[in-house]
């Protein structure tokens, strides 16, 4: 699955001449960790209310999203191939118009608010599903996330898990030359979370960290991931957040995913 | 009207179990007897505004109708894009609840102060304005907006406000209700806490004898089209509004009436001066500062 969602995406971001790939390649195995083994969800009925919900915060790295979707039933593959259009549901940023997705996402800091008002609803109504956020580390600038950890936090809310994609490279520069987060896991234990750090490309790993649940705490998985991760020319290069792929660099990353994945 | 609209949302949530009551760690003497009674649909959010509305806009995801209440300008301006992103383009049944409106809350400050809110609900497709203008258009608005559950500012004054209607009236997004019949072909059109102000105008000052007066505390972008009609009855139409008057009430008027210059010529507006931004006083002191004077 983590293949598949590589090739779509660096296919859609050369065809769209869109940015993010890095962002894209550093959430893929997360993905198919989550919709592979995790996630409980009927790709013909996407608003069943025993749906696991899942945001992504970073909806800049859509392309991974709307890719896992479709290899999951929710629509077909060769939909992608209208990313980027003119009035295609498939926009840059992440998109409700999508089956399967829960929230329009693009500005930051506002996954994790939404995804607390999710988990709290199924606290009220007495529901059993979880609720899954997927954010960048640079999102963690936004305050919002704070505020909804505090939230979380004081009521309890253990269906929540907020997952930090720590590819530890942002916008500009560096996270550490930006905003520095350490000490990370100091922080969310600090704000009431359980906390478990994971290789981030390690399938096994991720699917452990998945399924924890600690009684009466929301859950943050701290993925270390590499942006770009299985192309040696995109890893941890700032320029992947913006490029978009030609035509020949395009056939060498897809070429070096045979290897990568072999 | 702070009082009515927590007492309509109590009795309404006796029936309704999918209304939830967010408060902005405001509502002092108003909001307990909701927690009270409903003490699994009651959040104190916090000091923490982008938050409550990113969360009610979720909680709203899953259902719930959301009401979210603070002081104007706190679930207004302080979290305007969660209100733009998570609660208007998702279509999320949340009503911003902001007491305070206009300068009822004078002498705490510019901070306190909310003139410029309906500029920014205004701007969002989608969203409903319901802004009464006395305790029994509260109500009225308040039922509407849960029977018609949708993304919706209700701005509210706060406490002692007359009773202006005879009963409670029938409201409807875009239309205007008749409060006094007046002789002259000319009215006063009001919306929020100014019609308490029109009202006056008209019963003591000369140069508005004879005026009908009229509320519309239902309105947004989605409802100008019914204007030009509703203006071409009259000869002449003043509104009123405590709010400034760029991207206020009046100005949404004149925006109905683009392609009707005949009836553009018959509207004129008062609002607030944006002299009274950062003059601090009483409600009344500061609506005569801004030219909101009787």
């Amino acid at each position: 699955m983590a293949e598949k969602i590589r090739r779509h995406a660096i296919r859609m971001v050369h065809l769209a001449r869109a940015s993010h790939i890095g962002s894209a390649l550093s959430i893929s195995d997360i993905l198919a960790v989550l919709y592979g083994d995790i996630l409980n969800y009927d790709h013909k009925n996407p608003l069943d209310s025993e749906r696991d919900r899942f945001i992504l915060s970073k909806g800049h790295a859509c392309v991974a999203l709307y890719a896992v979707l479709a290899e999951s039933g929710f629509y077909e593959a060769s939909d992608l191939e209208t990313y980027g259009n003119d009035y295609s549901k498939f926009m840059n940023h992440v998109s409700h118009s999508v089956p399967g997705v829960e929230f329009s996402t693009g500005s930051l800091g506002h996954g994790l608010p939404y995804g607390v008002g999710k988990a709290l609803a199924g606290k009220i109504s007495q529901l059993t599903f979880r609720t899954y956020v997927l954010l960048s580390d640079g999102e963690l600038d936004e305050g919002s996330n704070w505020e909804a950890l505090l939230f979380a936090a004081h009521h309890g809310l253990d269906a929540l898990v907020a997952i930090v994609d720590y590819n530890k490279l942002q916008s500009l520069t560096t996270v550490s030359g930006t905003l520095g987060l350490e000490p990370l896991v100091d922080k969310f234990r600090a704000f009431g979370c359980d906390v478990i750090e994971v290789d981030g490309h390690d399938h096994a790993q991720l699917k452990l960290a998945f399924s924890a649940r600690y009684p009466g705490k929301p859950l943050v998985v701290i993925a270390h991931t590499t942006k770009g991760k299985g192309i040696s020319f995109m890893e941890n290069k700032v320029e992947w957040h913006y490029r978009s792929p030609n035509q020949e660099e395009m056939m060498i990353a897809l070429s070096e995913l045979e290897f990568y994945h072999a | 009207m702070r009082n009515s609209f927590i007492e309509g949302l109590i009795s309404r949530a006796a029936v309704l179990n999918n209304i939830v009551l967010v408060v902005g760690d405001l509502g002092y003497s108003v909001v307990e007897p909701f927690a009270k009674r409903f003490p699994d649909r009651f959040f104190n959010a916090g000091v923490a505004e982008q938050n409550m509305m990113g969360m009610a806009a979720g909680l709203a995801s899953e259902g719930f109708h959301v009401f979210v209440y603070s002081i104007a300008n706190f679930p207004t301006f302080r979290c305007a894009e969660q209100i733009r992103n998570d609660v208007v383009y998702h279509r999320n049944a949340v009503t911003i609840v902001a007491v305070g409106g206009g300068l009822a809350y004078g002498n705490l400050g510019y901070s306190h102060h909310a003139v410029q809110d309906y500029a920014l609900m205004r701007c969002m497709p989608g969203m409903l304005i319901a802004a009464p203008g006395d305790p029994l258009e509260v109500r009225c608005c308040l039922d509407y907006l849960i029977d018609n559950p949708q993304p919706s500012y209700l701005r509210i004054g706060k406490a002692g406000e007359p009773v202006i209607h005879q009963r409670v009236p029938l409201v409807e997004p875009g239309r205007w209700i008749e409060i006094i019949k007046g002789n002259s072909g000319k009215t006063l059109l009001c919306t929020g806490a100014s019609l308490e102000i029109a009202k006056r105008w008209i019963e003591h000052l000369p140069q508005y004898a004879g005026y009908s007066l009229h509320s519309m505390p239902l309105w947004g972008m989605m409802h100008k089209a019914l204007q030009p009609t509703l203006v071409d009855a009259w000869e002449h139409i003043s509104t009123v509004e405590d709010h400034l008057r760029d991207g206020g009430f009046g100005s949404w008027l004149l925006e109905s009436l683009s392609g009707y210059p005949n009836l553009i010529s018959r509207i004129s507006v008062k609002a607030l001066d944006p002299v009274v931004c950062g003059m601090v006083g009483k409600q009344q002191t500061l609506n005569a500062a801004g030219g909101l004077i009787g």
